[in-house]
């Protein structure tokens, strides 16, 4: 058993580092509020932009929309360990279940960190989706197990469908190579949360299921980034749009 | 062993090469000697019939060859499975839990061998031949024998060595199949169910899902070895991930166990000619 100390990062946003980023952001957050922005005296602002949306934060094209799309979903699972960890379920739960969810919060949390260094290396600042998106966990009781499991569940399925989908859309061979170290270690997560929950049903079986691999052709599932983006559209609360990928 | 060192030959570089002709390559085949000329001869054939397509043919030859390795792999997954759960070794756990694993397991490595056979002969290509395995890996395991006591440890552990290694094989032909979006994504969905598969087998031996460092866990032969070295990598695209954060999500452990690494077409293949005869 490791014996580290669990330190749980905070919430809070990390606000105006950069000048650009704090506009950008609250823009975002305003256009989440459902309020416009007037931003005609605002130099920042002026240059001509072809987004058909100039409030909304838009992921992009090629590589730069995939890894913009993959931090938006390394964001949304972090946020989401990051609460089951200072969580009374968690808090309580088996060592088993506990170590388990702790592993997946420090994967998850370096993904994240993995995307963000990864943008910001590579592409210029105003292009880098926002590094704190909110999202909305209301429907998720975190001193629940079930609800707390369930949701993991889901999250990493959907991880596993977003990145197989996502393949085909990656321009450059070593940003596939990276997507695929971690889309395997998202279907290890994805199987140790469903062995987990059909030890229980007695369904040994669950961890890859018929319910999530084609019995007939043994695949997993993918799906292109609209559709995952439709599904995981409850969490999400700081809206952005994907228009340049399918 | 002559189809493993045909397909050893037919991953390296010389032979992949770009610039060179499938006329080339076939050459490189037939002098390989008699035995791999016979193995070759599919593929001869293969080359033949794209004769018209040969200038063409040069990234789509690396697509072809990456599902020839991926099916060599199918079908030792494949024949270990069903071995496995006719020899009854698994019974052992009395729960039945090892066993429904195994079947559901059995079942994708059946179906990934018909389907990769498919897609090759959609392409045009003759899938390669089921080689003869020797999961005794001469004569080192027993794993199917209900009167050796290890058994049961040995298929489990064979077992976290296949699909460990399936989750990395298929993670190196990756780059081999960009621009063909279709089999790039048919390899991924493959690629997670194998990773769904190592995280389970990997939990019923007692271990986690996923690999720390380069530890292959306890109680597994030090002949697998060589399926987690290299996994120990912590440089993602230019970064150390360790150096992201200082938090427990930054430490060696943490940073080696949130990316599964690849093995090349030739590492994968060294692997598996332990198990063929």
């Amino acid at each position: 058993m490791k014996n580290k100390k669990v330190k749980v990062e905070s919430l809070t946003t990390k606000k105006g580092n950069k000048r650009r980023q704090f506009l950008k952001m609250s823009g975002l957050a305003l256009a989440g509020s459902g309020l416009l922005l007037s931003c005609s005296d605002d130099d920042d602002f002026t240059e001509p932009n072809p987004d058909p949306d100039p409030e909304l934060f838009d992921l992009g094209g090629g590589d730069l929309g995939v890894l913009n799309y993959a931090y938006a979903l390394e964001q949304l699972e972090a946020d989401f360990y990051t609460k089951v960890l200072n969580g009374s379920y968690w808090s309580g739960a088996a060592m088993e279940e506990k170590q388990i969810l702790e592993d997946l919060y420090n994967h998850e949390v370096n993904h994240r960190e993995f995307f963000k260094a990864a943008l910001n290396t590579n592409f210029d600042a105003e292009v880098v989706l926002p590094e704190s998106l909110e999202f909305d966990f209301s429907s998720v009781d975190f001193s629940n197990r079930d609800s707390v499991l369930s949701t993991a569940q889901l999250l990493e399925d959907t991880g596993v469908k977003a990145y197989n989908g996502a393949g085909k859309l990656i321009e450059t061979a070593a940003y596939l190579v990276i997507a695929g170290k971690i889309v395997s270690v998202e279907a290890r997560h994805a199987a140790a949360i469903r062995s987990i929950r059909g030890n229980e049903m007695d369904n040994f079986k669950l961890f890859a299921g018929d319910d999530i691999v084609d019995p007939i052709t043994g695949l997993d599932g993918a799906e292109n980034p609209s559709v995952i983006i439709d599904a995981a559209g409850g969490f999400i609360v700081t809206p952005f749009t994907a228009n340049q990928l399918p | 062993m002559n189809l493993i060192k045909f397909l050893d030959e037919f991953t390296s570089e010389n032979l992949a090469k770009k610039g060179a002709s499938r006329r080339d390559a076939f050459s490189t085949f037939s002098s390989l000697g008699k035995k791999a000329a016979i193995a070759a001869v599919p593929f001869g054939m293969a080359a033949a019939s794209n004769k018209a397509k040969a200038a063409t043919m040069f990234q789509s030859d690396d697509a072809v060859n990456a599902l020839q390795l991926a099916l060599t792999l199918e079908y030792l997954e494949a024949s270990f499975y069903l071995q496995a759960l006719d020899s009854n070794v698994l019974d052992q756990d009395g729960t039945g839990k090892a066993n429904a694993i195994y079947e559901q397991i059995s079942m994708h490595e059946s179906a990934h061998v018909t389907l990769l056979q498919d897609t090759l002969m959609d392409l045009g290509e003759t899938p390669t031949a089921e080689p003869t395995f020797d999961f005794t890996a001469g004569g080192t395991f027993d794993p199917f024998n209900t009167n050796n006591p290890d058994a049961y440890a040995q298929l489990l552990a064979l077992a976290q060595a296949f699909e460990d290694t399936g989750v990395r094989a298929y993670k190196g032909q990756a780059g081999a199949l960009i621009g063909n979006d279709n089999l790039l994504t048919a390899a991924l969905q493959i690629h997670s169910v194998e990773a769904r598969h190592a995280s389970e087998i990997r939990r019923l031996r007692g271990l986690q899902g996923w690999i720390t460092l380069d530890q292959r866990g306890p109680n597994m032969p030090s002949v697998t070895q060589d399926v987690y070295n290299g996994e120990e990598n912590l440089n993602q695209g230019g970064v150390d991930v360790s150096t992201l954060g200082d938090e427990s999500p930054f430490t060696a452990e943490a940073s080696s166990q949130a990316y599964d690494e690849i093995l090349t077409g030739d590492e994968a293949v060294a692997i598996a000619s332990l198990f063929i005869e």
